[in-house]
């Protein structure tokens, strides 16, 4: 088996050959490395890549296979955005205030994928605590989107999308609090999900804003992602937010609904705003196609769209000022030495956070201070749970919600990342559904005429990934895009 | 309306982040076009609607209050600043008379 061919496959064809014995985990994983070292330094998509550690447990899948164990990802190499820990390994948000840090214990979404061997390559690259939309906050260098260098991977998880689209592993972990999987998803070509808050534990990801954070996965296609989806979902009781419910069987689930007819709706309020040209004809052909696969569309209304920008960005900040307050030097991560404590913290997170950041430490502080609650983080929650019930009276009419990920196909390097406005603006179609705690999934659509990678969204009611995955399923079989991974022209 | 420059510092004293002049500077520029832009707010009629703060609830889960014991104390204690014995380090912070 050559190296192309070990670098093409899915999950699911990969399960298939290793189960026969037709290649080692070994095999595959060594091509992944291999992959790592001709690809990444272009694209930079890795924070860090243990090799004798992914060979070891390589090794060690192999020795269970033969050993008759089982496991949903036996054998399969996969990436993990650097803000969720893996015992033993660095974990540092790419920020230089977790430089140095050394997991102490397994996230409970690495455990689970441990428990069905799973193997893990090394950890990507992401906007600095997951604050961002670019990959360009990263404290150490940004990653570029493979499909052009001087163009964005998207953010905050662009490290894992670029890993799954460069094929430097079959699969990964990201998370996603305002966008952060399904919009880098959408411009690297890859399919991304964010499942239904709740669903998959938050224990052992380092929290950027609680009431909105979930892990979900990257994969080349939908079987993938529900596969992946299905390992690291469930309640958990380390996460008194995970909900104490059953998770569906999600790659059955495929199967099932292979021909069910969906009534989907199309937000009018979605398209007041301007979109690119290109995305908008895309959107129009994804469509024709659901007309095509003979779902009825129609029209819905979300009213409150156009606060959700506002309301995220005092929310978020918000409970991001509440978590990062425990970055003060005293017990991990970077210190710096004061004249007494209240210097030490001052000086220690000064030195250790990044603008984006403190940006967002500082608004979140002033909505929250006394005075301000009220009109900002107490309005904004309010107006939160209108655009929640937006949701909920269109999920009355409507099985499924199709919009667009982001306004523009991906923007070039440096273009948004000195307006944050501007760059807070471009998550508008992605940000209320972390505000609803609706299930979302990013799925390729198409390409623009330079070959951009342009993506769709499919929003769920609650708890109803099963469906978003499977109408994901059914407009990936129509749009049979053929995989094709992205040609480095620098290679 | 905005945010003033005094504003900032006040906000970054109880943000525990040391800023510059400079750096204040830019964040009285950059938090004011974000926080002019959220006025859009005030026209959204929230009388009667509650907050929401978590977008999925359901009871508190209680469980047993037994210790369990953590492994890895080292690991824990790997990543401190400062460390003598098995306890972290850290500036005085009692005034001795």
């Amino acid at each position: 088996m050559n190296s192309f061919d070990l670098n093409s496959l899915t999950i699911k064809r990969a399960l298939e050959l290793l189960n026969k014995g037709k290649i080692s985990s070994l095999e595959l994983t060594q091509a992944c490395l291999e992959r790592i070292k001709k690809i990444d330094p272009e694209v930079k998509a890795y924070l860090y890549v243990n090799e004798e550690w992914a060979l070891e447990q390589a090794r060690l899948a192999d020795e269970k296979r033969r050993a008759g164990k089982q496991g949903k990802l036996l054998g399969i190499p996969l990436a993990i955005k650097d803000n969720i820990l893996i015992k033993g390994h660095p974990t540092t948000c790419a920020s230089k205030i977790l430089q140095n840090y050394i997991a102490p214990y397994d996230a409970t979404v690495i455990l689970k994928l441990k428990e069905e061997g799973a193997i893990f390559l090394g950890k990507t690259n992401l906007d600095e605590f997951a604050m961002g939309s670019s990959t360009e906050n990263s404290a150490f260098f940004p990653t570029k989107n493979p499909w052009d260098l001087e163009r964005v991977p998207g953010g905050s998880s662009g490290g894992s999308a670029v890993a799954v689209a460069c094929r430097m592993g079959l699969g990964a972990l990201g998370s996603d609090t305002g966008g952060s999987i399904r919009q880098p998803a959408c411009f690297c070509g890859v399919v991304g999900m964010k499942p239904t808050y709740s669903l998959v534990s938050r224990f052992g990801l380092v929290a950027f804003a609680s009431s909105l954070d979930q892990i979900g996965p990257f994969a080349l296609n939908i079987e993938d992602t529900a596969l992946l989806l299905e390992v690291i979902s469930g309640h958990d009781p380390y996460d008194s937010t995970s909900a104490p419910r059953e998770v569906p069987v999600f790659t059955r689930s495929l199967q099932e609904n292979k021909t069910s007819k969906f009534r989907i709706g199309i937000p009018k309020e979605y398209f007041e705003h301007e979109l690119h040209p290109e995305v908008e004809r895309n959107f129009e052909e994804m469509i024709l196609l659901l007309k095509k696969l003979g779902h009825e569309v129609k029209e819905v209304s979300l009213p409150h769209t156009k606060y959700a920008v506002s309301v995220y960005y005092i929310i978020a900040p918000a409970e991001a000022a509440s978590n990062l307050a425990r970055y003060d030097g005293v017990k991990y991560g970077l210190r710096v030495e004061g004249k007494g404590l209240i210097e030490m913290y001052k000086k220690s997170r000064a030195e250790g956070f990044g603008r984006e950041v403190k940006r967002r430490i500082m608004l979140g502080t002033y909505s929250l201070s006394a005075g301000y609650y009220d009109a900002f983080y107490l309005k904004a929650s309010k107006v939160r749970t209108l655009i929640k019930q937006d949701f909920l009276k269109a999920f009355e009419e409507v099985d499924l919600v199709l919009t667009p990920v982001s306004p523009t196909p991906p923007f070039k390097l440096g273009e948004k990342v000195s307006n944050p406005l501007q760059m807070y603006l471009s998550d508008i179609f992605t940000i209320p559904v972390n505000l609803a705690g609706l299930p979302g999934l990013s799925l390729p659509s198409g390409f623009t005429e330079e070959h951009l990678p342009l993506g769709v969204q499919i929003i769920g009611p609650h708890f109803r990934d099963d469906l978003v995955l499977s109408l994901g399923y059914q407009m990936e079989r129509e749009l049979n895009l053929q995989n094709i991974p992205p040609i480095i022209k620098a290679l | 309306m905005g945010i003033s420059f005094d504003e900032v510092k006040r906000i970054a004293h109880l943000a525990r982040l040391e800023l510059s002049e400079e750096e204040a500077q830019t964040y009285t520029d950059e938090l004011s076009k974000i926080l002019d832009y959220f006025a859009s707010l005030k026209e959204v009629d929230t009388e009667n609607v509650q907050p929401t703060f978590h977008p999925l609830t359901w009871d508190t889960p209680m469980r047993e209050d037994e210790e369990k014991p953590f492994e890895d104390i080292e690991a824990i204690l790997a990543n401190a600043p400062e460390v003598w014995e098995n306890m972290i380090v850290v500036p005085k912070v009692v005034k001795v008379p």
